[in-house]
């Protein structure tokens, strides 16, 4: 069947197969490897997009029920060669180790600042109750966080995708 | 000033955070164009004989290009243990074929090829195994009565046996003797990437294989053995690794097969591991059964310790069989005590077979003994941490033996538990403690204390040297080539810091590269935390010899005297001392003639790390469930060249204690099928069940290699395991409790807690 | 892990579900949310045909007052139910136990007719709803019907819909200020609960109580209401609570732990509810 979304500001239309995950179409059929499958169950958060404005765990998502919809991955946050506040935090703390969890674990804490602007410690780890990550026993995770709040309202949010990027 | 022992974030992050890394299964290389996907037929009973495997509608399920049974392995030899000293007899097939037993839930029966990664689940559904059920081997005490024999060839589930029992009158002299048998879980490495390999065959008869290691020249080593190639025909490749564990020391069967089955069907051949699979399929951790005896006075003095392991190998004996030579190695631990015992007898089992872990060894050790401190200090009524001093090995920085035979660098054990005591505020702790005793909440504090060394930087197959190559090239920038095999560590960071600090060249504009054995033949991969103290020992050794084959050069080139040209950091090159403008970079030397280094250090022996944790746990007695609600740790390892990746490898590793200490556990059932094979499943430990760690600094150096820097990567995981399950033990210590077995799950608590109100011992 | 192949169908009303569940057949099934279904799909545990993606469906979301009731169309989302302001003033216990489902990327995407219609004995808002003593309103090819739901969940992933039905609403009385508990035992905070208790104050003064995974079904705990309809204390009624229920033995809990936990968690639940004590939470009073 035929799916369109906007992915990273950029207007894609595929034919995928009823039951292609999300996960597998961004990084299939559109290349966009950041986004990784770290488990089978909904569990892990590995696969952790934005579809229009809130994350989801692109893995427990068909590409076909995204239709219509903007999708962020983390290739579409950096503006202008500029890392989002997210990002530029997880390098700051060393919030990532092997990195394999960092693609979601970024989009994860994007929705929990864009849900809480200022959390604090207890509620960084609530809000990514859905994240798991093996490397870092999550301590810079939060501190990135709780960093990353402190650019104000930019860090939970996504590019405005209105430009549409050729391909 | 020195670029080392400051906090320099990493080179890799700005690719990992805005383009992702680029794992296996990320590959776009064109030699995977037009690839193929494995997809394994995996056994789903334990133990039982193949009676038939029908693949005939698969064969015909769209996109099949093909598929391969035990009938179609043609000549290709079962793989042997890797330990020589092992029967063959354990040897494991590639597929299990008909009227042979298949040892696992996960063994390997078929494996489908298909154009594309959906169809090859479909496929691999379609193929038929029958197995006729033999009764399962669940654990070592089932393993051990030969009741049931794994492999009928060898005549017993008895794997190897390490050490001598203990003489008869070892706890003789002894006023207080406590004996327990202990459980250290079987656990899963659950690094976030699953396994995965590709391969392509070259018009050239060699062959690629990019996967996902700790160490691509020994895996290139085992693959080309167990198929019986040249190793010069194969181009082993590790991409971005997303985490290991130690469950990716080593090749697996099944990255060897896909290197196979590419040549077999005359296609690239990819494939990637479910998590499902990964639960069942990938080397597990720990699985030690182990009785502790511990004899003292009562006024606190340890005098004799013994440990008996029994180790669960697993189906397939792999590298899990040696490790309990290490927690042997490490028994004695920090204490003094006159008289050490350990040994350890190893078994197959029908589970997942046995690797490293994360300490690999070590955190058994640590745990056993600090378990029996534990005991021994109830026992006589003292304070643990009084205990642990009392039978401290004193301040030493000269090699010093221990009773169980390692040879130990430097330490001063004490000072690490006067710290992380005083950072805790441990008085304090006991205080509140009492009053909420004396109250008798619902939710009581359990503060726990461990202290630990272990072992780093010991020979895993690589002795204790590494090798690094550095080139500086003409437009100024350098590249490291090292045989260690970082996967989140950041040596591309640590390692441009130590050419840095030598050279004055940016880090930025430093490059390296590991994994690749055609470009690095030779190296150790990273694993048993040796990576620093000899691989960065390697890049800082290489650094120092290339400024002085600069040296004669620039001599030459200047008219100078060598020994009249100092080091211009600010100028990445040489100058003429007390003549600062008069001086050659060593891009300019680049540009003349290649300017590149290629060395090995060895160090004279491993290196041992130290520290204290403090665990503070609240209990609810009526649930039983305990939560973490502080963890401060002293880890000593001695220098620190990157403060900021330091403390993320404590970091790392504290969780990964904790979550062995309170949540973790691979079960099976009776039968041998897996309890926990998914993430749902599988309590991995999450960031609300943690706290945020108090790390507290001291770094004592060591001699054994030019930085004076031990291993980092695992120290956390062995300080924290037991401080956490300590902890849940003290929290309700004043009902009656002595020990609760890991993981201390809420049911464990609470039932320890019934039995002891009851009046039985738990 | 990927699903078995399945036809997809969009719809876009109620009407349109209906007459595609009437042309399907037994083997078709609703995807709202996907947050229930998708994953035993990827374990092949459900190999349905067709899929009916029903949430494009505008006319089930919603969170309203009509009458004494709290009307709550079926597609809402879990995250939709948390944040609304009507059922944080109407009926506080469920966006309470809304945010208690899974994560919060599981709560974008979870619907409250989904998790209602997956039947699942540990899952957190259909006990909500049981101690609330909600009705569910279902549609099928012969319009729509109501059914308690209290004779909805029959077995284990099993409900009292028919073929060709699809819920459509549910309805719960409006608790208002009236006091609630929720006690979710958990081992990680975002796991499936080993138990739960629910326990509200309904307006016809009777306190409604229910448990999550002590049976086959999430569970009215009778013989609990029926103590406190009496007058017995907190204490007496709450050591009711295992009576009646069927346990589960697993690896987080067996029969004897799970009845325990069902008698505390059922304790601190109606003390809340009765403004005895505060909720607990895994959150540290630790120095």
């Amino acid at each position: 069947m035929q799916v369109s979304m906007t992915v990273n500001g950029q207007q894609r239309t595929d034919e995928v197969e009823p039951r292609m995950l999300l996960a597998h179409h961004l990084r299939d059929n559109l290349g966009l490897t950041a986004t990784n499958i770290g488990c089978d169950s909904t569990s892990c958060g590995a696969c952790t997009v934005i579809v229009d404005g809130l994350t989801v765990k692109s893995c427990t998502v068909l590409a076909l029920q995204a239709e219509g919809s903007e999708v962020t991955t983390l290739e579409g946050l950096s503006t202008d060669g500029e890392m989002h506040p997210v990002q530029a935090a997880f390098r700051s703390e060393h919030g990532l180790q092997c990195g394999f969890c960092t693609s979601g674990m970024v989009m994860a804490s994007i929705g929990v600042l864009a849900d809480n602007p200022n959390p604090t410690d207890r509620e960084v780890r609530e809000g990514l109750e859905g994240n798991l990550c093996r490397c870092t026993g999550y301590h810079n995770i939060v501190q990135a966080v709780l960093k990353a709040a402190e650019a104000g309202p930019a860090a939970g949010q996504v590019p405005s995708s209105q430009q549409e990027v050729s391909a | 000033m020195s670029i080392l022992g400051t906090r320099v974030v990493r080179t890799e992050d700005p690719l990992f955070l805005t383009r992702g890394a680029v794992y296996t299964d990320d590959l776009t290389d064109p030699r995977l164009a037009g690839a193929v996907h494995a997809t394994f037929v995996r056994s789903t009973v334990a133990h039982g004989t193949v009676t038939s495997v029908d693949t005939s509608a698969a064969a015909e399920a769209p996109g099949v290009v093909g598929v391969y049974t035990a009938a179609e392995l043609g000549d290709l030899p079962p793989v042997a243990p890797p330990l020589p000293f092992l029967d063959a007899g354990f040897s494991r097939p590639w597929l299990v074929g008909v009227g042979e037993r298949v040892h696992f839930v996960g063994d390997l029966v078929a494996v489908v090829l298909t154009e594309e990664r959906y169809q090859g689940e479909d496929a691999a559904e379609m193929v038929v195994v029958d197995i006729d059920p033999l009764p399962a081997v669940v654990g070592t005490a089932a393993a051990k009565t030969d009741g049931t024999i794994l492999f009928p060839a060898v005549g017993t589930n008895k794997v190897a046996a390490f050490g001598e029992p203990a003489p008869e009158d070892f706890f003789a002299d002894c006023e207080v003797v406590v004996r327990r048998e202990i459980v250290n879980q079987r656990v899963a490495a659950a690094p976030l990437e699953t396994r995965a390999a590709s391969a392509a065959w070259g018009e050239d008869g060699r062959v690629t294989i990019w996967c996902t290691n700790q160490g691509a020249q020994q895996a290139k080593g085992q693959i080309a053995g167990w198929l019986g190639l040249d190793p010069a025909l194969v181009h082993l490749i590790t991409p971005d690794v997303g985490g290991g564990f130690g469950a990716k020391i080593g090749a697996d069967q099944e990255y060897a097969f896909v290197a196979w089955l590419a040549q077999q069907s005359g296609r690239p051949v990819r494939w990637t591991e479910s998590r499902s699979e990964n639960m069942t399929g990938m080397l597990q951790g720990r699985a030690q059964d182990q009785v502790v005896t511990i004899g003292g006075s009562r006024d606190g003095r340890v005098q004799a310790y013994s440990l008996e392991v029994s180790q669960d190998c697993g189906a397939y004996p792999r590298i899990g069989t040696v490790l309990p030579t290490l927690t042997m190695l490490m028994a004695a631990a920090v204490y003094d005590i006159p008289k050490v015992h350990a040994q350890a007898t190893c078994y197959v089992t029908n589970g997942t077979s046995i690797g490293a872990y994360r300490g690999a060894g070590r955190p058994e050790a640590t745990a056993a003994v600090e378990r029996a401190m534990d005991l021994f200090a109830a026992e006589i009524g003292m304070d643990p941490a009084d205990v642990r001093r009392k039978n401290f090995i004193p301040t030493f920085t000269e090699p010093t033996q221990t009773s169980s035979g390692a040879t130990y660098d430097s330490g001063d054990y004490e000072a690490a538990l006067d710290r992380v005591l005083q950072a805790a505020g441990y008085d304090e702790l006991r205080a509140e403690q009492a009053r909420r005793r004396e109250r008798g909440d619902t939710r009581q504090l359990g503060i726990g204390v461990s202290a630990y060394v272990e072992i780093t930087g010991a020979d895993s197959g690589h002795g204790t040297s590494e090798n690094a190559e550095l080139e500086v090239h003409a437009d100024g920038t350098a590249t490291v080539l090292t045989g260690t095999s970082p996967h989140g560590q950041g040596h591309a960071t640590t390692w441009a810091m130590l050419a840095s600090e030598q050279l004055g060249i940016p880090v930025e504009k430093i490059t390296v590269l590991h994994g690749d054995t055609d470009r690095i033949p030779d190296g150790g991969g990273t694993m048993g935390s040796r990576s620093l103290q000899q691989g960065g020992a390697a890049v800082h050794q290489a650094a120092v010899e290339l400024v002085e084959v600069a040296r004669k050069r620039a001599a030459e080139l200047l008219e100078a005297n060598p020994d009249d040209l100092e080091v211009d950091l600010a100028n990445a090159g040489l100058s003429v001392k007390g003549t600062p403008g008069v001086g050659v970079t060593w891009a300019q030397l680049a540009a003349d003639e290649q300017l590149i280094v290629q060395t090995t250090f060895t160090a004279n022996a491993p290196t041992f790390p130290f520290g204290a944790h403090v665990a503070v746990v609240e209990t609810d007695v009526e649930s039983g469930k305990a939560v973490v609600t502080r963890l401060v740790t002293v880890d000593d390892a001695g220098t620190i060249i990157n403060p900021l990746l330091a403390e993320g490898q404590r970091h790392g590793g504290i969780a990964q204690g904790v979550g062995q200490a309170l949540l973790e556990e691979i079960l099976y059932d009776e039968d041998g099928n897996p309890q926990t094979s998914t993430f749902a499943d599988y309590p991995f430990v999450s960031a609300t069940e943690l706290p945020s760690f108090e790390l507290v600094e001291m770094a004592t150096p060591t001699p054994m290699n030019p930085l004076g820097a031990k291993g980092i990567g695992e120290a956390g995981t062995i300080g924290s395991t037991p401080a956490v399950q300590s902890a849940v033990v003290d929290s309700v210590a004043h009902l009656g409790v002595r020990h609760v077995d890991m993981p201390a799950t809420s049911m464990r608590v609470w039932r320890a807690i019934q039995e002891a109100q009851k009046g039985s011992t738990n | 892990m990927i699903p078995s192949q399945f036809d997809y169908v969009r719809v876009s009303t109620v009407d349109e579900a209906v007459a595609a569940l009437a042309e399907h057949g037994e083997d078709a099934k609703i995807l709202a949310g996907g947050h229930s279904l998708l994953p035993i799909m990827k374990l092949r545990l459900a190999v349905p045909t067709v899929l009916i993606d029903i949430s494009g469906a505008q006319e089930l979301n919603y969170v309203r007052v009509d009458g004494d009731q709290v009307a709550i169309g079926a597609g809402t989302r879990h995250h939709d139910l948390e944040k609304s302001e009507v059922a944080q003033a109407e009926v506080p216990l469920l966006p309470h136990v809304a945010s208690r489902v899974g994560d919060p990327q599981v709560r974008h995407r979870g619907t409250l007719g989904g998790t209602v219609a997956h039947c699942d004995p540990a899952s957190d808002l259909p006990t909500a709803l049981l101690a609330l003593g909600a009705t569910v309103v279902v549609a099928g090819p012969n319009g729509r019907r109501e059914i308690p739901i209290t004779a909805f969940f029959l077995g284990f992933f099993e409900t009292a819909m028919e073929e060709g039905e699809l819920i459509v609403e549910l309805r719960v009385p409006r608790t208002g200020s009236a006091g609630w508990g929720y006690e979710k035992f958990t081992r990680r905070e975002n796991d499936w609960p080993i138990v739960a208790a629910a326990a509200v104050h309904l307006p016809d003064g009777s306190v409604g109580v229910a448990l999550a995974n002590m049976g086959g079904v999430v569970l009215r705990a009778e013989a609990v209401e029926a103590a406190l309809a009496e007058g017995k204390s907190i204490e007496e009624a709450a050591a009711l609570a295992a009576e009646g229920t069927s346990p589960s033995s697993d690896m987080h809990a067996d029969v004897e732990y799970r009845s325990h936990l069902a008698r505390l968690l059922t304790q601190r639940a109606l003390k809340v509810a009765a403004g005895e004590t505060e909720a607990s939470t895994a959150e540290s009073t630790a120095a």
